[in-house]
């Protein structure tokens, strides 16, 4: 398969992942819907993706920090907004994005592992 | 926009190239940033980060609008969609690892993201801050659409919430490294489920390329607690309202 068909078929999902978000009135945006719809493809149908699909996916995700820098540049547009409550704006993202990132990713090395480890009778 | 629109005054040849000069400027930036991040290997050097800075300034300095910048910024932006679609492929690679950790996993994003909301609308209050900035700081885990579009249904300020949600993703980018090595937690599925859970798509780009696992999980938690946190907020927020 080649790279055309690749993009074709990462588009074609976010189509119909759209189409979907459109006609239902989700609060989910197509890409999200696509990427589901995507996985639930390959999962179904229990097959794995061609290679071609797969390089163009890891290519596309290597530069993923780049795709955000477009809209992240509205930041400086919208300073305004921010400087309005800087003091309780800065304090809770900063406070809430750890407190988050740390149960999270403590749950999942918590019990996750155990588990794994349970399951493989290790 | 905060600073003068000047370019309606120039030639209609420069007009015209500024899509070009936007996509040009914007990945020269971002790899000015990969390449400062190179040199340094601080969690503070983000390529993100940097250059969102340097375009800042460049736009400032020239005294181009926002629009300006995005109405050629908007063919980066564009991809997107399709990256996004795309985080399906490492998810279909680890499903094996998802099948055996299910139940954590499900626990960990439903931790993650009820925590997001109530610790990010109580701190605002706490600090004195307004309930439409504490409504607009409820969705800020999530991907931006996603943000926008609960923000919106719950009574926040879309465009501050969409800020919040990429100042959030920048933050986890830079400190998830530091703090998980700190706490001990290496491991690719439990990274890459906290970077997206707590910093989404931003958050995802700093685990995606450590570990195939940390692409799969990080993917799968955008997209779940988007799914979460749209159900949960409009339950949760009236009870906070009332607390």
């Amino acid at each position: 398969m080649s790279m055309i068909q690749s993009i074709f078929i990462l588009l074609l999902f976010q189509l119909a992942g759209e189409l979907l978000s459109g006609l239902t009135h989700v609060p989910v945006p197509g890409p999200v819907i696509g990427m589901m719809l995507l996985a639930a493809f390959y999962i179904l149908r229990r097959r794995e993706p061609s290679p071609a699909l797969q390089h163009a996916a890891d290519g596309l995700l290597s530069w993923l920090g780049l795709l955000f820098v477009p809209a992240g540049v509205g930041i400086v547009a919208n300073l305004a907004l921010l400087r309005s409550a800087w003091l309780p704006i800065s304090v809770a993202l900063i406070g809430s994005t750890f407190i988050t990132l740390v149960t999270t990713a403590w749950i999942m090395h918590r019990f996750g592992n155990r588990a794994s480890i349970q399951r493989e009778g290790l | 926009m905060s600073w003068p629109d000047l370019t309606q005054s120039f030639p209609p040849v420069v007009r015209a190239g500024l899509p070009l000069f936007a996509i040009t400027l914007t990945l020269g930036a971002y790899l000015v940033g990969v390449e400062i991040q190179k040199r340094f290997r601080n969690p503070l050097a983000n390529p993100v980060l940097i250059a969102i800075m340097i375009i800042g300034v460049t736009l400032r300095l020239l005294h181009l609008s926002y629009q300006d910048y995005f109405t050629g910024a908007q063919f980066i932006h564009f991809l997107l969609g399709p990256a996004t679609v795309a985080l399906a492929i490492p998810m279909v690679r680890a499903l094996e690892h998802m099948r055996r950790g299910f139940w954590p996993m499900i626990s960990a994003l439903l931790a993650g993201s009820l925590i997001g909301i109530v610790s990010g609308y109580g701190l605002v209050c706490l600090l004195g801050g307004s309930q439409t900035v504490a409504l607009s700081m409820a969705p800020k885990s999530l991907t931006t659409p996603i943000a926008i579009a609960v923000s919106t249904s719950i009574g926040g300020i879309p465009s501050l919430s969409a800020v919040l949600a990429i100042l959030g993703g920048i933050l986890v980018a830079i400190s998830i490294d530091p703090v998980l090595h700190w706490l001990k937690i290496d491991e690719p599925s439990a990274k890459g489920l906290a970077a997206g859970t707590a910093g989404s798509g931003i958050g995802a780009s700093r685990v995606i390329p450590q570990h195939t696992l940390s692409a799969a999980f990080a993917g799968v938690a955008i997209g779940a607690n988007g799914i979460l946190t749209a159900l949960l907020a409009p339950i949760l927020v009236p009870l906070l309202k009332h607390w």
